[in-house]
Protein backbone atom coordinates (compact mmCIF):
# COMPACT_ATOMS: atom_id res chain seq x y z
CA UNK A 1 0.00 0.00 0.00
CA UNK A 2 2.62 2.58 0.57
CA UNK A 3 4.17 2.45 -2.85
CA UNK A 4 1.03 3.12 -4.13
CA UNK A 5 2.11 6.75 -2.61
CA UNK A 6 -1.25 8.05 -1.09
CA UNK A 7 -0.89 11.12 -1.83
CA UNK A 8 0.53 10.45 -5.86
CA UNK A 9 -2.18 10.98 -7.49
CA UNK A 10 -2.56 14.57 -5.88
CA UNK A 11 0.83 14.93 -5.89
CA UNK A 12 2.14 18.15 -2.85
CA UNK A 13 -0.52 20.07 -3.91
CA UNK A 14 -3.37 17.87 -3.26
CA UNK A 15 -1.12 17.58 0.11
CA UNK A 16 -1.17 20.67 0.98
CA UNK A 17 -5.29 20.88 0.38
CA UNK A 18 -5.37 18.15 2.91
CA UNK A 19 -4.07 19.65 5.41
CA UNK A 20 -5.69 22.76 5.17
CA UNK A 21 -8.21 20.50 6.88
CA UNK A 22 -5.61 19.66 9.46
CA UNK A 23 -7.19 21.48 12.78
CA UNK A 24 -5.90 19.70 15.50
CA UNK A 25 -7.06 18.10 17.93
CA UNK A 26 -10.65 17.97 16.56
CA UNK A 27 -11.28 21.06 15.64
CA UNK A 28 -13.13 21.60 12.50
CA UNK A 29 -11.96 17.78 11.55
CA UNK A 30 -14.34 16.68 9.12
CA UNK A 31 -16.25 18.59 6.74
CA UNK A 32 -19.72 18.08 7.66
CA UNK A 33 -19.41 19.07 10.79
CA UNK A 34 -17.09 22.20 10.82
CA UNK A 35 -17.66 25.21 11.91
CA UNK A 36 -21.25 24.12 12.72
CA UNK A 37 -22.89 24.00 16.50
CA UNK A 38 -22.01 20.59 16.57
CA UNK A 39 -18.37 20.60 16.01
CA UNK A 40 -16.15 19.80 18.96
CA UNK A 41 -13.19 21.33 19.43
CA UNK A 42 -11.27 18.43 22.32
CA UNK A 43 -11.93 16.38 25.14
CA UNK A 44 -10.42 16.31 28.14
CA UNK A 45 -10.16 14.41 31.23
CA UNK A 46 -8.54 14.45 34.57
CA UNK A 47 -8.38 13.57 38.08
CA UNK A 48 -10.24 16.34 39.81
CA UNK A 49 -8.64 18.91 42.87
CA UNK A 50 -10.39 16.22 44.72
CA UNK A 51 -8.89 12.84 43.68
CA UNK A 52 -11.85 10.94 44.55
CA UNK A 53 -13.86 13.19 41.34
CA UNK A 54 -13.52 12.87 37.60
CA UNK A 55 -13.75 16.02 35.50
CA UNK A 56 -15.12 16.27 32.09
CA UNK A 57 -14.68 18.94 29.71
CA UNK A 58 -15.73 19.27 26.36
CA UNK A 59 -15.15 21.99 24.38
CA UNK A 60 -17.28 23.12 21.14
CA UNK A 61 -17.25 25.80 17.80
CA UNK A 62 -13.28 26.03 18.19
CA UNK A 63 -11.74 28.12 17.25
CA UNK A 64 -13.36 31.56 18.21
CA UNK A 65 -12.15 34.89 17.45
CA UNK A 66 -11.79 36.87 20.68
CA UNK A 67 -14.31 40.21 20.56
CA UNK A 68 -17.72 39.56 19.15
CA UNK A 69 -17.27 36.24 17.67
CA UNK A 70 -16.74 34.92 21.20
CA UNK A 71 -19.17 36.96 22.50
CA UNK A 72 -22.05 35.86 20.12
CA UNK A 73 -21.29 32.20 20.37
CA UNK A 74 -23.80 30.70 21.42
CA UNK A 75 -24.65 26.56 22.53
CA UNK A 76 -27.32 24.84 20.08
CA UNK A 77 -30.54 23.82 21.85
CA UNK A 78 -30.93 21.51 19.08
CA UNK A 79 -27.56 19.66 20.17
CA UNK A 80 -27.18 17.24 22.84
CA UNK A 81 -23.70 16.79 24.31
CA UNK A 82 -22.70 13.37 25.81
CA UNK A 83 -19.92 12.10 27.81
CA UNK A 84 -19.68 8.29 27.19
CA UNK A 85 -18.37 6.10 29.69
CA UNK A 86 -17.43 2.13 28.59
CA UNK A 87 -17.36 0.27 32.01
CA UNK A 88 -16.63 -3.15 30.43
CA UNK A 89 -13.66 -3.13 27.74
CA UNK A 90 -16.64 -3.09 24.43
CA UNK A 91 -16.57 0.62 23.37
CA UNK A 92 -20.01 0.37 23.70
CA UNK A 93 -21.35 3.05 26.41
CA UNK A 94 -22.58 1.78 29.15
CA UNK A 95 -23.22 5.40 31.15
CA UNK A 96 -23.47 8.49 29.87
CA UNK A 97 -23.66 12.42 31.28
CA UNK A 98 -25.84 14.73 28.61
CA UNK A 99 -25.64 18.18 28.56
CA UNK A 100 -28.12 20.79 26.43
CA UNK A 101 -29.22 23.70 26.84
CA UNK A 102 -32.60 25.37 27.28
CA UNK A 103 -32.76 29.31 26.99
CA UNK A 104 -29.66 30.77 28.96
CA UNK A 105 -29.29 27.67 31.00
CA UNK A 106 -27.20 24.32 30.83
CA UNK A 107 -28.93 21.26 31.92
CA UNK A 108 -27.12 17.93 32.83
CA UNK A 109 -28.49 14.85 33.17
CA UNK A 110 -26.36 11.45 34.16
CA UNK A 111 -24.45 9.62 34.64
CA UNK A 112 -27.15 7.84 33.17
CA UNK A 113 -27.21 3.65 32.62
CA UNK A 114 -27.40 3.22 28.69
CA UNK A 115 -29.21 -0.22 27.39
CA UNK A 116 -27.54 -2.04 25.28
CA UNK A 117 -30.20 -1.13 22.54
CA UNK A 118 -30.27 2.47 23.01
CA UNK A 119 -26.72 2.94 23.10
CA UNK A 120 -24.92 3.78 19.43
CA UNK A 121 -25.88 7.00 17.12
CA UNK A 122 -29.10 7.81 17.76
CA UNK A 123 -29.76 9.43 21.65
CA UNK A 124 -32.73 10.55 23.49
CA UNK A 125 -32.20 12.48 26.75
CA UNK A 126 -32.52 11.06 29.94
CA UNK A 127 -35.22 13.00 31.78
CA UNK A 128 -36.09 11.16 34.39
CA UNK A 129 -32.06 11.26 35.78
CA UNK A 130 -31.60 14.86 36.22
CA UNK A 131 -28.63 15.46 37.46
CA UNK A 132 -28.23 19.32 37.69
CA UNK A 133 -28.22 22.73 35.83
CA UNK A 134 -26.33 25.96 35.47
CA UNK A 135 -26.79 29.29 34.23
CA UNK A 136 -24.55 29.94 30.96
CA UNK A 137 -21.53 31.98 31.79
CA UNK A 138 -20.86 34.97 29.54
CA UNK A 139 -17.90 36.27 28.42
CA UNK A 140 -16.61 38.13 31.83
CA UNK A 141 -18.75 35.86 33.85
CA UNK A 142 -17.99 32.30 35.87
CA UNK A 143 -20.94 31.00 36.91
CA UNK A 144 -20.77 28.03 38.57
CA UNK A 145 -23.26 25.57 40.11
CA UNK A 146 -23.28 21.80 42.20
CA UNK A 147 -26.00 19.24 42.44
CA UNK A 148 -25.12 15.97 44.10
CA UNK A 149 -21.92 16.06 44.35
CA UNK A 150 -21.60 16.95 40.77
CA UNK A 151 -19.89 20.74 39.74
CA UNK A 152 -20.88 22.05 36.58
CA UNK A 153 -20.17 24.96 34.37
CA UNK A 154 -20.77 26.30 30.68
CA UNK A 155 -20.03 29.17 28.87
CA UNK A 156 -17.07 30.85 26.33
CA UNK A 157 -13.41 30.12 27.79
CA UNK A 158 -10.16 30.42 26.33
CA UNK A 159 -8.70 27.39 24.21
CA UNK A 160 -6.10 25.17 26.19
CA UNK A 161 -4.76 23.49 23.31
CA UNK A 162 -1.81 24.71 21.48
CA UNK A 163 -0.06 23.69 18.54
CA UNK A 164 1.53 25.05 15.77
CA UNK A 165 -0.78 24.14 12.30
CA UNK A 166 0.82 26.61 10.25
CA UNK A 167 4.25 24.86 10.25
CA UNK A 168 2.08 21.37 10.66
CA UNK A 169 0.90 22.44 7.28
CA UNK A 170 4.77 23.06 6.15
CA UNK A 171 5.76 19.72 7.21
CA UNK A 172 3.30 17.52 6.00
CA UNK A 173 2.97 19.04 2.40
CA UNK A 174 7.11 18.25 2.58
CA UNK A 175 8.21 21.99 2.05
CA UNK A 176 9.47 22.62 5.44
CA UNK A 177 12.14 19.54 4.69
CA UNK A 178 14.64 19.03 5.41
CA UNK A 179 14.29 21.10 8.95
CA UNK A 180 10.59 20.27 9.93
CA UNK A 181 9.00 21.86 12.89
CA UNK A 182 10.53 25.11 14.07
CA UNK A 183 13.00 25.42 17.20
CA UNK A 184 10.35 26.65 20.50
CA UNK A 185 11.64 30.08 20.01
CA UNK A 186 10.58 30.28 16.90
CA UNK A 187 7.05 28.01 16.69
CA UNK A 188 4.36 29.81 16.63
CA UNK A 189 0.67 28.46 18.88
CA UNK A 190 -2.03 28.97 16.24
CA UNK A 191 -4.78 28.95 19.33
CA UNK A 192 -2.86 31.01 21.57
CA UNK A 193 -5.47 34.25 21.23
CA UNK A 194 -8.78 32.04 20.24
CA UNK A 195 -11.41 30.82 22.07
CA UNK A 196 -14.16 28.35 22.35
CA UNK A 197 -17.52 27.04 24.23
CA UNK A 198 -16.80 24.67 27.34
CA UNK A 199 -18.90 22.59 28.87
CA UNK A 200 -17.64 20.94 32.37
CA UNK A 201 -18.33 18.74 35.07
CA UNK A 202 -16.53 17.20 37.59
CA UNK A 203 -18.34 13.37 39.01
CA UNK A 204 -17.85 11.66 41.66
CA UNK A 205 -15.82 8.93 40.76
CA UNK A 206 -18.54 6.48 42.70
CA UNK A 207 -21.27 7.61 40.12
CA UNK A 208 -18.99 6.27 37.46
CA UNK A 209 -18.73 2.18 38.02
CA UNK A 210 -16.23 0.36 37.52
CA UNK A 211 -13.46 0.60 35.59
CA UNK A 212 -11.99 -2.29 33.01
CA UNK A 213 -8.62 -3.74 32.27
CA UNK A 214 -6.93 -0.99 29.85
CA UNK A 215 -7.22 -1.31 26.58
CA UNK A 216 -3.29 -1.28 26.29
CA UNK A 217 -3.64 -5.05 27.85
CA UNK A 218 -4.97 -6.12 23.82
CA UNK A 219 -1.87 -5.03 22.32
CA UNK A 220 0.58 -5.92 25.16
CA UNK A 221 1.02 -2.94 27.11
CA UNK A 222 0.86 -4.30 30.49
CA UNK A 223 1.06 -2.93 33.72
CA UNK A 224 -1.93 -0.12 33.07
CA UNK A 225 -3.82 0.74 35.51
CA UNK A 226 -8.04 -0.15 35.18
CA UNK A 227 -9.55 2.53 32.90
CA UNK A 228 -12.67 3.70 31.38
CA UNK A 229 -12.77 4.10 27.84
CA UNK A 230 -14.24 7.60 27.62
CA UNK A 231 -15.47 9.68 24.25
CA UNK A 232 -17.31 13.12 23.24
CA UNK A 233 -20.05 13.06 21.00
CA UNK A 234 -22.27 15.75 19.57
CA UNK A 235 -25.74 14.88 18.07
CA UNK A 236 -28.40 17.01 16.90
CA UNK A 237 -32.38 16.54 16.99
CA UNK A 238 -33.89 15.15 14.07
CA UNK B 1 -92.46 50.35 4.96
CA UNK B 2 -93.22 53.37 7.57
CA UNK B 3 -91.06 55.99 9.65
CA UNK B 4 -91.92 53.65 13.00
CA UNK B 5 -90.65 50.72 11.51
CA UNK B 6 -87.74 51.95 10.05
CA UNK B 7 -86.60 53.40 14.02
CA UNK B 8 -87.59 50.48 15.55
CA UNK B 9 -85.15 48.20 12.96
CA UNK B 10 -82.63 50.77 13.43
CA UNK B 11 -82.84 50.40 17.15
CA UNK B 12 -82.84 46.52 17.20
CA UNK B 13 -79.59 47.03 14.52
CA UNK B 14 -77.82 49.34 17.42
CA UNK B 15 -78.71 47.21 20.32
CA UNK B 16 -77.47 44.50 18.73
CA UNK B 17 -74.02 45.63 17.57
CA UNK B 18 -74.14 47.05 21.76
CA UNK B 19 -74.25 43.16 22.48
CA UNK B 20 -71.74 42.40 19.27
CA UNK B 21 -69.17 44.73 21.10
CA UNK B 22 -69.65 43.55 24.38
CA UNK B 23 -68.92 39.88 23.06
CA UNK B 24 -65.77 41.57 21.64
CA UNK B 25 -65.14 42.89 25.03
CA UNK B 26 -65.31 40.06 26.83
CA UNK B 27 -63.14 37.78 24.70
CA UNK B 28 -60.38 40.83 25.12
CA UNK B 29 -60.56 39.87 28.53
CA UNK B 30 -59.74 36.44 28.11
CA UNK B 31 -56.38 37.36 26.17
CA UNK B 32 -52.83 38.11 28.60
CA UNK B 33 -51.96 41.33 26.67
CA UNK B 34 -49.21 41.58 29.87
CA UNK B 35 -47.02 38.29 29.86
CA UNK B 36 -45.82 37.84 33.56
CA UNK B 37 -44.15 35.02 34.95
CA UNK B 38 -46.89 33.61 36.73
CA UNK B 39 -49.95 33.54 33.95
CA UNK B 40 -49.83 29.91 34.15
CA UNK B 41 -49.05 30.22 30.09
CA UNK B 42 -45.99 29.95 28.49
CA UNK B 43 -46.03 33.14 26.63
CA UNK B 44 -43.79 36.77 25.99
CA UNK B 45 -39.70 35.36 25.88
CA UNK B 46 -40.41 32.27 28.08
CA UNK B 47 -38.45 28.66 27.21
CA UNK B 48 -41.29 26.70 29.73
CA UNK B 49 -44.98 27.63 31.24
CA UNK B 50 -44.16 31.05 33.47
CA UNK B 51 -40.05 30.45 33.19
CA UNK B 52 -36.39 31.26 31.37
CA UNK B 53 -36.70 34.09 29.35
CA UNK B 54 -36.58 37.07 31.45
CA UNK B 55 -38.51 34.92 34.29
CA UNK B 56 -36.51 32.53 36.48
CA UNK B 57 -34.57 29.62 35.24
CA UNK B 58 -37.24 26.60 34.20
CA UNK B 59 -37.17 23.33 36.31
CA UNK B 60 -36.19 19.95 33.89
CA UNK B 61 -39.71 19.28 34.35
CA UNK B 62 -40.85 22.64 32.82
CA UNK B 63 -39.32 22.02 29.52
CA UNK B 64 -39.41 19.82 25.96
CA UNK B 65 -36.43 17.65 26.31
CA UNK B 66 -38.35 15.45 23.81
CA UNK B 67 -37.54 13.36 20.25
CA UNK B 68 -34.42 11.69 18.84
CA UNK B 69 -30.80 13.23 18.80
CA UNK B 70 -28.65 11.59 16.00
CA UNK B 71 -24.81 11.89 15.83
CA UNK B 72 -22.84 14.42 13.86
CA UNK B 73 -19.65 14.48 15.89
CA UNK B 74 -17.53 12.53 17.70
CA UNK B 75 -14.19 12.69 19.72
CA UNK B 76 -11.89 10.32 21.91
CA UNK B 77 -8.41 10.74 21.86
CA UNK B 78 -7.17 14.19 20.34
CA UNK B 79 -6.41 14.76 16.86
CA UNK B 80 -7.00 11.03 15.33
CA UNK B 81 -9.83 11.69 12.55
CA UNK B 82 -8.23 15.45 11.78
CA UNK B 83 -4.69 13.22 10.85
CA UNK B 84 -5.27 9.99 9.66
CA UNK B 85 -8.80 9.47 8.53
CA UNK B 86 -7.67 11.85 5.27
CA UNK B 87 -10.16 12.29 2.86
CA UNK B 88 -13.20 14.10 3.53
CA UNK B 89 -15.86 11.65 3.17
CA UNK B 90 -13.73 9.00 5.71
CA UNK B 91 -13.45 11.99 8.22
CA UNK B 92 -17.46 11.99 7.49
CA UNK B 93 -17.69 8.33 7.49
CA UNK B 94 -15.49 8.19 10.90
CA UNK B 95 -18.07 10.84 13.03
CA UNK B 96 -21.58 9.09 12.29
CA UNK B 97 -19.97 5.69 12.98
CA UNK B 98 -20.42 3.97 16.42
CA UNK B 99 -16.83 3.78 18.63
CA UNK B 100 -17.38 0.13 18.58
CA UNK B 101 -17.51 -0.43 14.79
CA UNK B 102 -14.20 1.39 13.65
CA UNK B 103 -12.19 -1.71 12.90
CA UNK B 104 -12.54 -1.10 9.05
CA UNK B 105 -11.02 2.06 9.44
CA UNK B 106 -7.59 0.44 10.28
CA UNK B 107 -6.10 0.33 6.35
CA UNK B 108 -7.04 3.83 5.99
CA UNK B 109 -5.35 5.03 9.15
CA UNK B 110 -2.01 3.31 8.54
CA UNK B 111 -1.76 4.24 4.39
CA UNK B 112 -2.32 7.60 6.21
CA UNK B 113 0.64 7.02 8.49
CA UNK B 114 2.68 6.03 5.69
CA UNK B 115 1.87 8.70 3.47
CA UNK B 116 2.83 11.24 5.52
CA UNK B 117 6.78 9.68 5.87
CA UNK B 118 6.26 9.51 1.99
CA UNK B 119 5.15 12.66 1.69
CA UNK B 120 8.66 13.93 3.85
CA UNK B 121 11.01 11.14 2.61
CA UNK B 122 9.55 12.12 -1.23
CA UNK B 123 10.66 15.65 -0.27
CA UNK B 124 14.08 14.56 0.76
CA UNK B 125 14.90 12.41 -1.67
CA UNK B 126 15.25 9.08 0.33
CA UNK B 127 12.46 6.30 1.10
CA UNK B 128 10.95 6.53 4.57
CA UNK B 129 8.87 3.97 6.54
CA UNK B 130 7.26 3.81 10.01
CA UNK B 131 9.02 2.22 12.84
CA UNK B 132 7.80 0.73 15.79
CA UNK B 133 7.25 3.73 18.30
CA UNK B 134 8.49 4.06 21.54
CA UNK B 135 5.72 1.59 23.13
CA UNK B 136 7.11 -1.07 20.62
CA UNK B 137 4.01 -0.80 18.48
CA UNK B 138 4.58 -1.60 14.74
CA UNK B 139 2.39 0.13 12.11
CA UNK B 140 -0.76 -2.43 12.17
CA UNK B 141 -1.05 -2.43 15.83
CA UNK B 142 -0.62 1.31 15.94
CA UNK B 143 -3.27 2.24 13.99
CA UNK B 144 -5.16 -0.63 14.98
CA UNK B 145 -5.10 1.16 18.69
CA UNK B 146 -6.18 4.56 17.15
CA UNK B 147 -8.99 3.18 15.00
CA UNK B 148 -10.52 0.44 16.36
CA UNK B 149 -9.86 2.01 20.31
CA UNK B 150 -10.28 5.33 19.94
CA UNK B 151 -11.60 6.58 23.04
CA UNK B 152 -9.64 8.57 26.00
CA UNK B 153 -8.91 5.75 28.39
CA UNK B 154 -9.12 7.49 31.99
CA UNK B 155 -7.78 5.65 34.68
CA UNK B 156 -10.41 6.51 38.20
CA UNK B 157 -7.44 5.31 40.62
CA UNK B 158 -4.31 6.73 38.90
CA UNK B 159 -2.29 10.09 38.08
CA UNK B 160 -3.61 11.55 34.99
CA UNK B 161 -1.30 12.06 31.95
CA UNK B 162 -1.51 11.66 28.54
CA UNK B 163 1.81 10.21 28.70
CA UNK B 164 4.76 11.87 31.04
CA UNK B 165 7.55 9.40 30.22
CA UNK B 166 6.67 7.04 32.66
CA UNK B 167 2.49 6.72 32.63
CA UNK B 168 0.46 6.58 29.43
CA UNK B 169 -3.28 6.77 28.25
CA UNK B 170 -5.00 7.48 32.04
CA UNK B 171 -6.84 10.40 30.63
CA UNK B 172 -6.13 13.69 29.46
CA UNK B 173 -5.00 16.81 31.29
CA UNK B 174 -5.50 20.62 30.08
CA UNK B 175 -1.82 20.77 29.51
CA UNK B 176 -0.51 17.68 28.41
CA UNK B 177 1.54 18.24 25.19
CA UNK B 178 -0.86 16.00 23.18
CA UNK B 179 0.86 17.15 19.93
CA UNK B 180 4.58 16.35 20.65
CA UNK B 181 3.18 12.77 22.11
CA UNK B 182 1.57 12.29 18.86
CA UNK B 183 4.28 13.50 16.92
CA UNK B 184 6.41 11.16 19.15
CA UNK B 185 4.24 8.05 18.51
CA UNK B 186 4.03 8.42 14.88
CA UNK B 187 7.51 9.36 13.50
CA UNK B 188 9.60 9.01 16.70
CA UNK B 189 10.82 5.28 16.38
CA UNK B 190 11.34 2.93 19.14
CA UNK B 191 13.74 5.12 20.55
CA UNK B 192 11.54 8.77 20.71
CA UNK B 193 14.33 10.09 18.58
CA UNK B 194 14.40 9.03 15.01
CA UNK B 195 13.92 12.50 13.65
CA UNK B 196 13.83 14.98 16.76
CA UNK B 197 15.86 17.18 14.86
CA UNK B 198 19.72 15.96 16.50
CA UNK B 199 22.41 14.69 14.56
CA UNK B 200 21.25 16.00 10.87
CA UNK B 201 17.57 13.97 11.13
CA UNK B 202 14.59 16.70 10.60
CA UNK B 203 12.52 17.68 13.74
CA UNK B 204 9.76 15.85 13.62
CA UNK B 205 8.87 14.59 16.80
CA UNK B 206 7.99 18.25 18.35
CA UNK B 207 6.25 21.24 16.84
CA UNK B 208 8.18 23.28 19.07
CA UNK B 209 4.72 25.11 20.85
CA UNK B 210 4.40 25.28 24.37
CA UNK B 211 1.36 26.22 26.60
CA UNK B 212 2.73 29.79 26.67
CA UNK B 213 0.91 32.20 29.10
CA UNK B 214 -1.87 29.49 30.20
CA UNK B 215 -2.49 28.94 33.51
CA UNK B 216 -3.48 25.67 34.31
CA UNK B 217 -3.76 25.44 37.99
CA UNK B 218 -7.05 26.86 38.11
CA UNK B 219 -10.00 25.43 40.32
CA UNK B 220 -12.90 24.23 39.16
CA UNK B 221 -14.15 24.95 36.14
CA UNK B 222 -10.11 24.56 35.29
CA UNK B 223 -9.97 26.84 32.09
CA UNK B 224 -8.87 30.22 31.58
CA UNK B 225 -11.57 33.26 31.31
CA UNK B 226 -11.43 33.92 27.74
CA UNK B 227 -9.06 35.90 25.28
CA UNK B 228 -10.94 39.04 25.29
CA UNK B 229 -8.64 40.20 22.36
Amino acid sequence: MKKTKFFAGAGLLGAAVLAAFLISADHLDAPAAAGTSVDIADLYAFEGDNPNNTVFVATLQGPLQPGTVTENAVFDEDVLVEFNIDNDGDFVEDLVIQAIRRDSTMYFFGPSVVDAADSGLNSEVYINDVAGQVEISEVGEQIVASNNGMTFFAGPRRDAFYFDFNQFNEVVSGSAAPAGFLPSNQASDFFEGLNVLAIVVEVPNSLLGDAPPHVGGAVGLTGLPNAYNVWVSAKRKQ
Amino acid sequence: MNTYNIKLVMVAICTSLLFVQCADDDDNGNVISQETCDDGIMNGDESGVDCGGSCDPCGVNDLDFSGTYAQEDVMGRPGINTVFSGADDVKNDFNTTIVSDRAAFQPTFEATLEAYHDVYGDALGVDLDYEANILTLDAPTFTTVLAQFDALQVAPDAPTTYFDGTNVLTGRNLGDDVIDISLTLMFGGTTGTRFDGNNGTPQLTSDGAGPGDRDFTLPFPYLEPVNVN
